[in-house]
C-alpha cells in the first residue's frame, strides 16, 4: 500500500479499520477527538459501529460489552478521560477480555493542560485501577509507529485475552506524517469459543469479575499472571539506537525520544559513546534490553515528559538506582534538543 | 376433594411463608416439626382443599413449588 | 394428573443466594420463564448487576456477564450493537440503576438501544446492608439515614419509569410489582412484552418491578408484601408509562 500523508489521529482510527476493528466507543477530549470524528463518518463505510457516548465511563463500559461479545473494539481518550476509564479497564482485564486503548496524553494533573505529556506513566503502567494486573502497554515515537503498534495491539489482546493500552500523546495525534497500512494477522490467535453470543443449544457462556471466596479470587489472581508471565516472555519490544559501542544510554519512549535521538547526533559529533535504548512496550518494560547492555553502560540518562515515573523501572532494569539520571519536562513542555545535549554533558562530562 | 397437589423441595425452602399467605383455601403452613439443612421450617401441605390455583408458585422466590391438578 | 407448574428450565439448579421472601427469586424466575416461553433462553444475553443480584448470572440458565457498578445498560449497548439479533437484557436494583448507574440508563434510554432493562425497586441498599437509596421512601429508615428518610437532608427519591417516560427512545415502560399473584401474573405480561418489542426492534424497553426486601426493611416476608402494597406502590404508582404499540394502535 502507497504511503499517504495522515494526521496521527485519523491514522490510528484507519489502523484500527485496517486490523478488523468495526466498533468503537468514546467521548470527545482534545487532543484526541479526531479520533472519534474519524470513526464516526469511516466506521459505518464498513458495516462498523461508533457511539459517541455520554461519558468515557459509559464508553469502556460499552467496550467490555462488545469485547465480550467477542468483538474487536476499540476506545480513545486523553489523560482525565483515561483516568476515568480505570474502573472498565480493569473489569476488562479481570475478565480477561481483549480490547484496545488509545492514550493520546496531554499534561496534568487534573484537567491539567491540552499540550502534549508523558506523565500517565504511571496510571497507565502501573495500572490505574484496583487490584494486582497489568495491561500491555505500547509507546509509539511517531505515526507509523502508532499506526503499527495498534494493529499489533488487536492481535497482541486477541492472543492473550488482554487489554492493550496504546500510550502515544497530543503530539503524535496531532502531527501529520506520511504513513502506510500493512496489517498482517499473527498466527496463533485463539478462537473466541468464550464469546457471549447465545447458548444456541450448548453451554451457557459466562463473563465473571466477582470471585467472592478468597482462595478462589487468589486462584482466578494466579491465572492472571500466568497470562502476564506468557507476555513478559515473548512480547517485550524495544529499539536500540547508536548502541554498539555506548558507554552511556539514554532511555527515553514516544514523541521524548525524538528529541533525544536529534541530540545524540549533536553528542555523538562531540565524541561522547551514547546510544538509546528506546522502549517500544512500557509494560511489559524490555528488562532484556537492559539484560543485554548493561555491563557497558556507565550511566543511564531517562528523558521523560514528566517528572521522572519511569526513574524506578529504568533503575530496576539495571538494578542500580545510582546509575540513573533523569531529565524531564512536564506540564505540556517538550524537552528542547538544547537541554538535553546539556544533560548529556553534565552527566558524561565536558559540560560547562 | 383435592384437586390439586402441591409439592415443596423442603430443602430449598426458605419457609419465608409467602406462599401460606396467599393460599385462598390456607392449604399451606409452615412446618412445626421439620427443619431443613439450612435452618428453615419449609412449608407443607396441611389439607387436602387444594384448588391448583398456583398462587403459591407464583408467589415462590425459590422456585420450590410444583404443582399438579388432579384428574 | 399433570403438571401445571414446575420450575423453568432457563434456570440452573443452583441455589439462590437471597435472603428468605425476597423478591429477586420471583423476578429472575418471571424472566426466565418469559425467556424460555419464546425459546429466547437460546439467544439471550443478560448484563447482571453489582448489588444483591451480582450472581444472577449463576442462577440464569443463558449467557451472562457481571458488570460494574451501574454500567450494565452500557456494556448491554456494546453487546447489543455487536449482536442486534440476540435478546440483550439488563437487570438491576435501584443503587445500581438509580444511583451509580442514573447517566448510564437515562441514555441508553435515550438512544433508544433495543435492549430490555429489567429494575427492582426496593428502596433499599440490599448486599450492602440497608443504606439509604435513590428510591427510599420519605421517612422510611436506612443505615445512612437511622431517623428515616428526610427529603429535606437526605433529597428526594427518583421515579425512575416517569423520567424515562419524558424521552423519546423508550418504546415501552411499565412499572409492576410482586406483592400478590395477580401482580406477579401482571409483571411476567410486562416482562414478555418487553422482550417481544426488543425482539421486533422497536427501541428501549424497560419494566420497573416495585419489590420487597424483608431483611433490610425489618420485616417478615409476608409484611414486607403488605409494606410494598401501602407504602411503596402509592408511592411508585403501577401502570403502563409508556408504549409505542399502543400508540401505533390509536
Amino acid at each position: 500500500m502507497a504511503k499517504v500523508l495522515m494526521k496521527g489521529n485519523e491514522a490510528v482510527g484507519k489502523a484500527a479499520i485496517e486490523a478488523g476493528c468495526r466498533y468503537f466507543f468514546g467521548y470527545p477530549i482534545t487532543p484526541q477527538s479526531e479520533v472519534p470524528e474519524y470513526l464516526s463518518s469511516e466506521l459505518p463505510k464498513v458495516g462498523g459501529t461508533f457511539i459517541q457516548a455520554e461519558s468515557e465511563v459509559a464508553a469502556i463500559n460499552m467496550v467490555y460489552g462488545a469485547a465480550a461479545a467477542g468483538a474487536r473494539v476499540l476506545t480513545s481518550s486523553s489523560s482525565p478521560g483515561i483516568a476515568l476509564k480505570q474502573e472498565g479497564i480493569g473489569y476488562i482485564s479481570n475478565a480477561g477480555l481483549p480490547a484496545v486503548i488509545i492514550n493520546m496524553m496531554r499534561g496534568g494533573p487534573g484537567l491539567g493542560t491540552i499540550q502534549p505529556g508523558q506523565a500517565d506513566y504511571n496510571m497507565v503502567v502501573k495500572g490505574g485501577a484496583n487490584g494486582d494486573y497489568h495491561d500491555v502497554v505500547l509507546a509509539p515515537a511517531s505515526v507509523q509507529e502508532a499506526v503499527d503498534m495498534v494493529m499489533e495491539a488487536f492481535d497482541i489482546a486477541d492472543m492473550y485475552g488482554t487489554p492493550v493500552i496504546v500510550l502515544a500523546d497530543g503530539l503524535i495525534g496531532q502531527m501529520m506524517e506520511p504513513v502506510e497500512f500493512n496489517y498482517v494477522r499473527r498466527e496463533g490467535i485463539p478462537e473466541k469459543t468464550w464469546a457471549l453470543t447465545g447458548k444456541g443449544d450448548g453451554e451457557k457462556h459466562m463473563i465473571e469479575n466477582l470471585v467472592i471466596e478468597p482462595d478462589d479470587c487468589e486462584a482466578w489472581n494466579h491465572r492472571n499472571f500466568d497470562r502476564y508471565a506468557r507476555i513478559e516472555a515473548n512480547e517485550q519490544a524495544w529499539e536500540e539506537y547508536k548502541m554498539d559501542d555506548a558507554e552511556y544510554a539514554f532511555v527515553s519512549y514516544g514523541t521524548a525520544s525524538r528529541v533525544v535521538r536529534t541530540a545524540i547526533g549533536y553528542l555523538r559529533n562531540a565524541g561522547f559513546k551514547v546510544g538509546m535504548i528506546r522502549p517500544k512496550t512500557l509494560w511489559p518494560f524490555p528488562q532484556k534490553a537492559f539484560d543485554k547492555w548493561d555491563a557497558q553502560i556507565k550511566k543511564y540518562l531517562d528523558v521523560e515528559m514528566s517528572m521522572g515515573q519511569m526513574v524506578p523501572d529504568v533503575a530496576f532494569a539495571c538494578n542500580d538506582r545510582t546509575k540513573v539520571l533523569f531529565h524531564g519536562r512536564t506540564g505540556g513542555n517538550v524537552p528542547t534538543v538544547d537541554e538535553i545535549v546539556e544533560f548529556g554533558k553534565e552527566v558524561m562530562g565536558g559540560g560547562k | 376433594m383435592a384437586k390439586g397437589k402441591v409439592t415443596i423441595n423442603e430443602v430449598i425452602c426458605k419457609g419465608c411463608a409467602l406462599c401460606v399467605s396467599v393460599c385462598p383455601k390456607n392449604v399451606l403452613a409452615l412446618s412445626t416439626t421439620k427443619i431443613n439443612p439450612a435452618g428453615y421450617n419449609p412449608a407443607e401441605m396441611v389439607s387436602d382443599d387444594c384448588i391448583a390455583c398456583t398462587s403459591c408458585a407464583k408467589m415462590c422466590p425459590d422456585c420450590a413449588i410444583t404443582v399438579e391438578k388432579l384428574d | 394428573m399433570a403438571v401445571i407448574f414446575e420450575k423453568t428450565k432457563a434456570l440452573t439448579d443452583v441455589k439462590l443466594h437471597y435472603c428468605p421472601g425476597c423478591a429477586h427469586g420471583i423476578v429472575h424466575r418471571l424472566l426466565a420463564e418469559c425467556l424460555e416461553k419464546s425459546g429466547e433462553d437460546k439467544n439471550a444475553i443478560c448484563a447482571v448487576p453489582v448489588g444483591c443480584a451480582v450472581f444472577a448470572n449463576k442462577y440464569f440458565n443463558f449467557d451472562a456477564i457481571q458488570c460494574a457498578h451501574g454500567r450494565a445498560p452500557a456494556t448491554a449497548s456494546g453487546i447489543k450493537r455487536v449482536h442486534p439479533d440476540k435478546t440483550v437484557i439488563t437487570y438491576q436494583g435501584d443503587g445500581d440503576l438509580a444511583s451509580i448507574g442514573t447517566a448510564e440508563i437515562v441514555h441508553a434510554a435515550a438512544r433508544g438501544e433495543k435492549i430490555t432493562t429489567i429494575f427492582i425497586n426496593n428502596g433499599i441498599y440490599g448486599m450492602t446492608g440497608g443504606q439509604m437509596a435513590p428510591t427510599t421512601l420519605p421517612g422510611m429508615k436506612a443505615t445512612t439515614a437511622k431517623a428515616g428518610r428526610d427529603p429535606k437532608v437526605n433529597g428526594n427519591p427518583l421515579r425512575v419509569s416517569e423520567m424515562l417516560a419524558t424521552l423519546t427512545g423508550p418504546a415501552y415502560i411499565e412499572r409492576v410489582s410482586i406483592s400478590t399473584p395477580a401482580q406477579v401474573t401482571q409483571a411476567k405480561k410486562a416482562i414478555q412484552k418487553a422482550l417481544e418489542i426488543q425482539k421486533k426492534g422497536l427501541g428501549f424497553t424497560f419494566v420497573e418491578v416495585v419489590a420487597s426486601c424483608p431483611t433490610n426493611w425489618g420485616l417478615t416476608p409476608v409484611k414486607a408484601m403488605e409494606f410494598v402494597r401501602e407504602k411503596m406502590i402509592p408511592y411508585y404508582p403501577l401502570g403502563v408509562f409508556k408504549d409505542i404499540t399502543a400508540e401505533e394502535g390509536k
